[in-house]
């Protein structure tokens, strides 16, 4: 049976921001998930901050990053992702990102990769390689989306999560 | 001035709500800021200390950074 993919639920930041987009009551039926984004930050330069079910503790995660300048990578213990276009970006210019959540309503600890790119009219921008693991058991039925250091996203940042059948 | 908002979607229902955060919310939002920037702070120190350490031993070796990667291949 082909692979398939499927909108479970989408938003668009409105005007004023929002500090956070948070999924609830995501369905168990899907084998993966699949979140694309599309964001940018009011204040900072921040990174992409995720939780599941209500809970920030307990992610690990490796990474890759190069800046146009230089490679860099590492390793740390915190629910960190992708860089998020910084409000010192150019004007209405967004990032982008895709996190993938394998085997998300299993009952094992759960290992998700995510990838994204920042964008910008000058010489820096980001991209990154994110492998994660969240050391807890439980279904995903949560995901927020914040920004790490807080602040907001600002208007027409969006967040689609989709469910993978079959993956 | 009001509070940050937050948008919550409910994947069963749909339905989509924006919702003022609690001060507490904000509270703790602010104290995740400041250990975000102390973890980052950390995180720059150790790089600087490594970068510091590897032209250190460099020196000491008498080598270039050239030369230590051909030693390591």
């Amino acid at each position: 049976m082909a692979n398939t993919f499927e909108l479970i639920a989408s938003s668009t930041v409105g005007s004023g921001g929002a500090s956070s987009i948070d999924f609830t009551s995501i369905p168990s039926t899907y084998t993966d998930l699949c979140l694309k984004v599309s964001t940018r930050h009011a204040t900072g330069s921040p990174y992409l901050a995720v939780a599941f079910n209500g809970s920030s503790a307990s992610f690990t995660y490796r990474y890759l990053e190069g800046s146009g300048a230089a490679a860099s990578s590492g390793n740390g213990s915190a629910n960190w992702s992708v860089a998020i276009n910084p409000s010192s970006a150019t004007a209405s210019i967004f990032s982008n990102g895709e996190i993938y959540i394998p085997n998300y309503a299993g009952s094992t600890n759960k290992s998700f990769s995510a990838d994204g790119v920042t964008e910008n009219n000058g010489t820096t921008a980001y991209a990154d390689l994110f492998a994660s693991l969240w050391s807890n058991t439980a279904a995903i039925n949560q995901i927020t989306l914040s920004a790490v250091g807080g602040g907001n996203f600002v208007q027409y940042s969006t967040a689609y999560l989709y469910g993978v059948k079959n993956a | 001035m009001p509070n940050p908002t937050r948008i919550e979607i409910n994947c069963e229902t749909g339905v989509e709500s924006i919702i003022e955060l609690t001060d507490a919310e904000v509270a703790e939002m602010t104290y995740a800021a400041e250990l975000a920037a102390e973890k980052k702070a950390e995180e720059n120190a150790k790089a600087e200390a490594d970068a510091t350490a590897k032209a250190a031993l460099l020196v000491k070796l008498g080598i270039t950074a050239d030369e230590a990667k051909l030693l390591l291949a």
